[in-house]
């Protein structure tokens, strides 16, 4: 048995499917003198890897997840640990089978291999099922089980081999020793080890060895229920472990999986039953392993009808018996996404909340990120950084994991707002939009105003211009009053509660040198000059785009999106040399944004300042004086029309947001809310968004948005980029048009995002990433009284005029190729702006 | 046909390490859940068969808190008809009083018109380990008893009951109504079907207050044992240890 080593350059905590997973690739990748610990024995240290029910459905909602999945089941065959069973998820009612037609435009676009099917295609591959239980299913063939505990085994036995890694079982971490903000030991009940890299792979524990160096991993252990029926005849005698299609019954929040004779049933339909990390008992407490928890029964008496009435011959078989029955423990966040990257303290790494499906694909992003400092599959919306200080309280987590277990299977719209632990931020101008009958989204805890509902005499202003959706799936989550308040702000001015945004300055004599190798844009302008530029990651990703204001020698303030906000300002911190600091001010400046073509009427009423467009000119910030308030302007904008962004102090921001409603008002100005900010303002002109346009994968040439030149000063990513431009795109973002929106029934449908672009007879689309062209954005664009997507298009495909079709709620809708480039659709040559 | 009554207690599992609750008057199954013993799992397996052979009922009792309904529906889905729990703070209760409240039911249900031929219980209880119900619970009703038998038959008015003595395999056979306790090790207790939980959901249970005051012996309070040693043998390594583990697994029963 190995000892534990008195040093290392990495130790990796925990032998499930993450950590195993995770030194297989660090020591793929090169690295060598790996440590992994695990408080339990091998193969099995009892975390949640070890009771998995080990089945995997690709398809999910989310391209960032699917692509981990995708990666992960690739893994998974190369082990020789993956067995295709094929797998159905099922509708009882209507109502989800619109929902599995949704799951079938996240299929195309993510170009798995599904299709929607009777219950006689499911009966005549599942015989022991109930036909008339149900409507329709979506079939996959690819869905598949894997033997997770044997992957990781090779993994590792694999990285012992090569010499990069020495695994020790039953050993417990103690303690974490911090340094000077940086991971220097791990101590351990049979020695302690010096270490360059930690990394937190731990599962269910995880929040409690990050809490030993004061990093909170946002996650709880949560039950997931599972019982084993058997042995049922009908399964009995069969080679191998799974004969029969995985049935995931969605209505009822159950599964059917079959596994050798018996059949284990799994749920998501119970109340939440969260633990604390701490309060798992030890190898020694448990009756089978610390995360298979005793059984509820009570808890699952509910599916057990369900689950019968769906296959009562097989449950019911003469001699299946219930053998076995846990509460099985797995991680729950509250955004849902996993919690990966380097935390707040230097070398000391996470990897936690990963399920089965995606662990391997997880251990080699994480494993890139660690090594190269990118990983080639984005997973910046698991970043551990996102987190902030509101998310990072237990309480947080726990109400949310509340709220969104019983989801699990549901159908989630893609707007739906989470409903607890709401008011976690407010804007200074939050009374007042509670006036307004402000109806708020959250926007990473902020309290955001979507649109108003004092706005809605607009609505017979503008009557079909608004744009009115008749179904109601289109219309949830949305209302024509967002369209009506982009109209008004085109034609006088809004009004834009911002403080959402994320706000640092970076200063001292190296801040030039901290911004210049963090931006793509020329960094060294004059004080006074609003910089937007992409952010990028060492191989040419988008890490962020932002706006980065000078407002002195030694002075840059950062204005970024509050989603990826304190990942943005990690990403800046960590460029930081010995002659910069960095601040952040989200928390005490607000920012209002007044935009449209009364927005110099309205502010020079306020200001004695030189608010001209010769005075004041675009892509330009100053300090102005307004009616006695000292507020910083900046002229950009994000939704095309002429105006401001201005920067206050919280205790200010409420008094000036007055002001401004007051002034404009006999100009016709109003409060806009945040739809019109994001989406139509933004879709009009083809504004690209982080997050959706933008992530890790795609590259400025393909987002359309290379300048003529690049500057000479160096750059994370410069080098990638240069080639990036010497070469041509794999795919281009594109700017459609839906031309008819009249679907058999007669009613009009508005796509939401997500769905795929194919021909105009419905074939596939092929980038030359072998990706399928979806889109990234959908809207309205109440100026120019279209629909409009965005979406990347193989550069072929990438013709203005090009006539093509989406596919929403298996229809396919006419749409045609209005830009293949940036130039807007509305006001191509930006003269509002001006 | 026979109609078998069987008493059952709601334990903590014993399969990982026991914990003490901080007021040491119970056993702290938070980690584990509540179950009921090995005995009196095997009781009630002998009870379903023996109801099944003769075409009777099996009843079940408890007298603990109200959580023990759990352990009685729990139990009902292995094939038992009926259910009644004397509702009673557990660790006020000493083993006379037990006795007194299964005797005060017996005797009520018989007035009623329903006769336990044959009561069955866990040779002795998985916590608190007193070996004194079932005799005492005899004696109050007057009826024969035998202690720690692995299997029993019910055949001509008669309890045959076979239990494992010092000298070899005992045989009692004493006139019904009869009480035995239960000795693991001679039935495989069956697990619950899906059928059989969902028609426990539907029994009632007949709840019951005590009969009277806890008067007997009863809890002070509960100590640990000092931690037994641990013996850990290594079997061997690899592919080559599979022989040896396959040979311990037959000795232990494990597989047949």
């Amino acid at each position: 048995m190995a000892e534990v080593p008195q040093q290392a350059k990495c130790v990796v905590i925990g032998s499930g499917i993450v950590g195993n997973s995770l030194v297989h690739h660090l020591a793929r990748l090169g690295w060598r003198d790996i440590v992994q610990l695990d408080k339990g024995p091998l193969p099995n240290p009892g975390g949640s890897t070890g009771h998995a029910s080990n089945f995997i459905f690709p398809v999910d909602h989310s391209r960032e997840i699917t692509d981990l999945t995708l990666d992960s089941v690739r893994q998974y065959k190369e082990l020789g640990v993956f067995t295709e069973s094929g797998g159905f998820e099922i509708a009882r009612t209507e109502e989800r089978m619109e929902e599995l037609r949704r799951r079938m435009s996240s299929a195309k676009a993510w170009g798995i291999e599904s299709e929607l099917v009777s219950p006689a295609f499911v009966k005549e591959k599942v015989p022991f099922i109930e036909e008339d239980q149900f409507i329709g299913a979506f079939w996959t063939p690819g869905v598949g089980v894997v033997d997770s505990l044997r992957a990781g085994t090779i993994m590792r036995d694999g990285a012992i081999e090569s010499g990069a890694l020495t695994s020790v079982p039953n050993v417990e971490v103690t303690a974490l020793d911090v340094e000077d903000g940086r991971i220097r030991r791990v101590r351990t009940n049979k020695g302690d080890i010096e270490a360059e890299y930690v990394v937190i792979a731990c599962g269910v524990w995880s929040p409690k060895i990050g809490d030993m160096a004061g990093v909170s991993i946002p996650l709880t252990p949560a039950v997931h229920q599972m019982i084993s029926v058997g042995p049922c005849p009908q399964l009995s005698g069969l080679p191998g472990e799974i004969n029969f299609p995985i049935v995931r019954d969605m209505d009822t929040f159950c599964y059917e999986r079959q596994h050798g004779a018996d059949m284990e049933v799994g749920s998501y339909a119970h109340r939440a039953i969260l633990h604390e990390p701490e309060d798992i008992p030890s190898i020694e407490q448990s009756k089978l392993s610390p995360t298979e928890m005793p059984f509820t029964s009570d808890d699952f008496d509910p599916q057990l009808e369900q689950a019968y009435e769906l296959m009562p011959e097989l449950l019911g078989a003469d001699g299946a018996e219930m053998r076995y029955a846990i509460n099985g423990l797995l991680s729950l966040t509250c955004d849902g996404a996993p919690i990966l990257g380097e935390s707040q303290v230097k070398g000391l790494w996470t990897a936690a909340a990963v399920w089965i499906k995606e662990g391997p694909g997880v251990g080699r992003a994480v494993a890139e990120w660690m090594v190269q400092g990118h990983s080639e599959i984005d997973i910046s919306h698991c970043d551990i950084a996102r987190f902030y200080p509101h998310q990072m309280r237990r309480e947080h987590t726990r109400l949310r994991t509340t709220e969104s277990f019983i989801k699990t299977y549901g159908i989630v719209h893609p707007a739906e707002q989470y409903e607890s632990d709401r008011e976690q931020r407010l804007s200074p101008m939050n009374e007042s939009q509670k006036k307004l009958g402000a109806v708020f989204f959250e926007a990473v805890g902020w309290e955001r105003p979507q649109w108003y509902g004092s706005n809605a005499d607009l609505l017979e202003v503008y009557g079909d211009r608004v744009m009115p959706r008749e179904h109601e799936w289109d219309a949830r989550w949305w209302s024509p009053i967002v369209n009506a308040e982009h109209l008004r702000m085109r034609e006088s001015a809004g009004v834009i509660d911002l403080t959402a945004f994320a706000i640092f300055d970076i200063t001292g004599p190296g801040a030039l040198d901290a911004v210049q190798r963090t931006c793509v844009a020329q960094c060294d302008v004059a004080v006074g000059k609003v910089i937007y530029t992409p952010v990028l990651d060492g191989k040419g990703g988008f890490r962020s785009d932002l706006t980065v204001m000078r407002l002195g020698e030694d002075h840059y303030r950062v204005v970024t999106g509050g989603a990826h906000g304190m990942a943005d300002k990690k990403w800046f911190a960590d460029q930081l040399g010995d002659d910069a600091s960095l601040v952040d001010l989200t928390d005490q400046v607000s920012t209002i944004g007044l935009w449209g073509p009364k927005a110099r009427d309205i502010l020079s009423q306020l200001t004695d300042a030189d608010v001209s467009h010769e005075g004041f000119g675009f892509l330009s910030c100053r300090e102005i004086d307004l009616d006695g308030i000292t507020v910083l302007a900046s002229r950009i904008s994000y939704v095309g029309e002429l105006g401001w962004e201005l920067y206050v102090s919280f205790d200010q921001a409420a008094a000036v947001w007055d002001k401004l409603l007051a002034t404009g008002a006999p100009l016709g100005a109003r409060p806009v809310g945040i739809g019109v900010y994001v989406t139509t303002g933004r879709i009009e002109k083809a504004y690209r968004a982080f997050g959706l346009e933008l992530d890790g994968e795609r590259t400025i040439v393909e987002a359309g948005m290379q300048r003529p030149k690049v500057k000479g000063a160096d750059f994370i990513g410069k080098e990638a980029y240069l080639a990036q431009r010497a070469s041509e795109p794999a795919a281009v973002l594109c700017t459609l048009a839906v031309d008819d929106h009249t679907s058999a029934s007669g009613v009009k449908r508005y796509m939401l995002g997500g769905e795929p672009i194919l021909t105009r007879s419905g074939e596939t689309l092929t980038d030359g990433h072998g990706h399928h062209p979806y889109v990234t954005t959908a809207g309205s664009a109440p100026s120019l009284g279209k629909h409009l997507l965005l979406a990347y298009l193989p550069p072929e495909q990438a013709r203005i005029g090009n006539e093509l079709a989406v596919s929403y709620m298996e229809e396919l809708y006419p749409v045609t190729v209005i830009g293949n480039d940036a130039t807007p659709p509305f006001d191509p040559d930006n003269e509002r702006i001006r | 046909m026979t109609n078998v009554l069987v008493c059952i207690k709601r334990v903590p599992d014993s399969s990982g390490e026991v914990l003490l609750t901080d007021d040491q008057q119970g056993v702290d199954g938070r980690y584990v859940g509540f179950t009921v013993s090995n005995h009196e799992s095997c009781a009630v397996e002998l009870a379903v068969q023996t109801a099944e052979a003769t075409g009777g009922t099996v009843t079940l009792l408890t007298v603990g808190p109200s959580e023990a309904t759990e352990q009685l529906r729990d139990t009902l889905a292995l094939g038992c008809h009926a259910a009644v729990l004397v509702e009673a703070e557990p660790t006020r209760l000493g083993p006379a009083d037990v006795a007194r409240e299964i005797a005060h039911v017996v005797r009520e249900k018989e007035a009623a018109g329903t006769t336990y031929d044959l009561i069955l219980l866990g040779n002795d209880a998985a916590d608190s380990g007193d070996f004194q119900v079932g005799i005492r619970l005899a004696h109050a009703l007057g009826r024969p008893v035998v202690n720690g038998v692995s299997t029993v038959e019910v055949a001509d008015g008669h309890l045959t009951a076979r239990g494992d003595g010092p000298d070899g395999e005992e045989t009692y056979s004493p006139p019904l109504p009869a009480v035995a306790t239960v000795l693991e090790g001679g039935v495989e207790p069956r697990y619950p079907t899906l059928r059989g939980r969902m028609a426990a959901k539907k029994v009632e249970i007949e709840t019951r207050p005590l009969s009277a005051e806890p008067a007997g012996a009863s809890r002070v309070r509960l100590l640990l044992p000092p931690p037994m040693p641990s013996m850990v043998e290594v079997l061997g390594e690899g592919p080559e240890a599979a022989g040896a583990v396959a040979d311990l697994f037959g000795k232990l029963g494990v597989t047949r």
